[in-house]
């Protein structure tokens, strides 16, 4: 091989560091929104700190704020290095563009969000001006992405890069689509859908962003990071390459079963169930394919930490793609929709996958963006990943008690055919829960601020070993 | 023809194309490309333990 392409590294460690501060930052004001469900006095009677403005806060902080600056810094991190080439468009800065244009957007929603402004459709809140930034952001993104497998040395476009490539694309499909709006200022504007069919753009747009924001473009990480940790292939190639097509094709089809019994058209709803259904398969498939790359070295998990964080992380997506297309069974989605269950399966996703995923890809990553071995504590890490772990189970099991209690009380009725429980029997059955879920949050945010603490001392270390003794390992 | 038929037909050639990839991706012939591609992230360069020496 010859000489070693020039990296844009620079990128990779501005992403990678503000990960971590969103991070924090998203889980803090989801941390705050748990505690006002508990003590409602907790929003101080100030307009901009009610729970109605915070939670898409928090939503858009952890979504699009640590989440997507997590892809942005694996992606561009990925890319290079798999396809032996720099970013494309460095000579115009365009990933550096996509840094700050991203960091402007999410500046932005922390603005607007609590001042009210909100285009009022769920995980796409944010008021036009904002979205047109994401727009063109998102389109130099792919620029630079595709220009930069369009100009690798090497032969193969590894699996990764495709997870990648699709999260990318249809992102931008999906964003541009359902933000499609008729402003009538500078802070509102009116959708060009109307009634079910805004509904359907609407819910067409919120489950592919799970299905190509929160699982494609993570599983980008696990096809490169759980190889590379582990230090062996993927258990299957010809596998992910099915993973690959089978998933891509089925999240498209699976949005409408967020709309059960409403007035979305009944055969949108079976089709929406069947193919959530069907959508266990090449989940499945790529969770088993990234499980047995450990095969024959289940040392590992004991060992590495940071190999457990990626294991776990997909552990839980099997669970939250087992339970996911279970919930979208019209008879359970009965029992389930609107109730806590349905929180309790997004954070089954969005903490112990999503979360754990860019947690553990990001612990490999940081250290060899500063020219460390590893990162300054590896028993931090340790720490981190009980304190998380125990976060997540206690947050999960209190939303499915909660969930599953609320919808058997909302649905009991008396042999008159009154109702046995009044809304506020329900809603004070809930309160235990919603104590522990807020124990489990602040578990979580804890594991975030020492990943914090490593971080800096990893990054701040007085020396680094790689380059001091290169030939150590 | 109905819209029906049409959507079924569609359908068909949308499930056809799927089996097609099945079928090409666990081919054998497929096997020596694939295995090297999925080395790719073990074989980057400038990962400084593995590949130190590489870079001078």
């Amino acid at each position: 091989m010859d000489a070693t392409p020039r990296y844009n590294e620079k990128v990779v460690r501005q992403f990678a560091l503000v990960t971590v501060f969103w991070g924090i930052i998203g889980m803090a004001v989801g941390v705050l929104i748990a505690a006002q469900l508990l003590f409602p006095s907790l929003n101080f009677d100030i307009p901009w700190l009610t729970y109605s403005r915070l939670r898409p806060l928090h939503t858009n902080a952890v979504i699009f704020a640590f989440g997507g600056s997590g892809l942005f810094a694996t992606s561009y991190y990925v890319v290079q290095r798999t396809c032996h080439a720099g970013l494309f468009g460095d000579r115009f800065k365009l990933a550096a563009f996509t840094f700050w244009g991203w960091q402007a957007a999410i500046v932005g929603a922390v603005i607007s969000l609590p001042l009210g402004l909100t285009q009022g459709k769920e995980y796409a809140e944010l008021i036009w001006p904002i979205d047109i930034l994401i727009a063109v952001v998102w389109v130099v993104y792919a620029i630079v992405f595709f220009g930069t497998i369009v100009k690798r040395k090497t032969k193969h476009i590894y699996v990764a890069n495709w997870f990648f490539g699709g999260y990318v694309l249809a992102v931008a499909l999906l964003h541009i689509v359902n933000s499609i709006q008729i402003p009538t200022s500078w802070t509102h504007s009116y959708p060009v859908y109307s009634g079910a069919v805004d509904a359907m753009v609407q819910w067409w747009y919120g489950h592919n962003a799970v299905g190509f924001f929160l699982t494609a473009g993570f599983l980008g990480m696990m096809y490169y990071f759980v190889p590379k940790q582990a230090g062996r292939p993927i258990y299957s190639y010809r596998l992910s390459v099915v993973h690959f097509w089978a998933l891509i094709s089925v999240y498209m089809w699976a949005g409408p079963h967020h709309l059960h019994y409403t007035s979305l058209p009944e055969w949108a709803q079976s089709l929406g169930m069947a193919f959530s259904l069907i959508l266990l398969a090449p989940s499945w498939g790529g969770m088993i394919n990234g499980i047995l790359t450990l095969s024959g070295a289940w040392h590992k998990l004991r060992d590495d930490p940071i190999i457990r964080f990626l294991i776990v992380s997909l552990s839980f997506y099997g669970m939250a793609t087992f339970e996911g297309p279970m919930m979208s069974i019209k008879t359970v989605n009965a029992l389930s929709h609107y109730t806590d269950w349905t929180i309790g399966h997004v954070h089954a996703g969005a903490l112990g996958w999503v979360a754990f995923i860019t947690i553990g890809s990001l612990y490999a990553l940081i250290p060899r963006l500063y020219g460390k071995t590893q990162m300054y504590s590896v028993k931090a890490i340790s720490l981190h990943f009980w304190v998380a772990t125990i976060g997540v189970v206690l947050y999960i099991a209190a939303m499915w008690i909660s969930g599953v209690m609320q919808g058997l009380m909302w649905g009991a009725s008396n042999p008159d055919g009154t109702l046995t429980y009044s809304f506020i029997q329900a809603l004070q059955a809930t309160y235990p829960y919603y104590a522990v879920r807020l124990l489990g949050g602040l578990l979580f945010l804890a594991g975030m601020v020492i990943m914090a603490w490593n971080t800096w001392r990893t990054i701040s270390g007085p020396h680094s070993v790689a380059q001091t003794a290169p030939a150590t390992a | 023809m109905t819209v029906g038929t049409l959507m079924g037909i569609i359908t068909l050639v949308f499930l056809v194309m799927f089996l097609g990839i099945v079928v090409w991706a666990y081919s054998s012939r497929r096997r020596a490309d694939f295995d090297e591609a999925s080395r790719l992230p073990l074989n980057d360069n400038g990962d400084d333990r593995q590949h130190g020496e590489r870079r001078s």
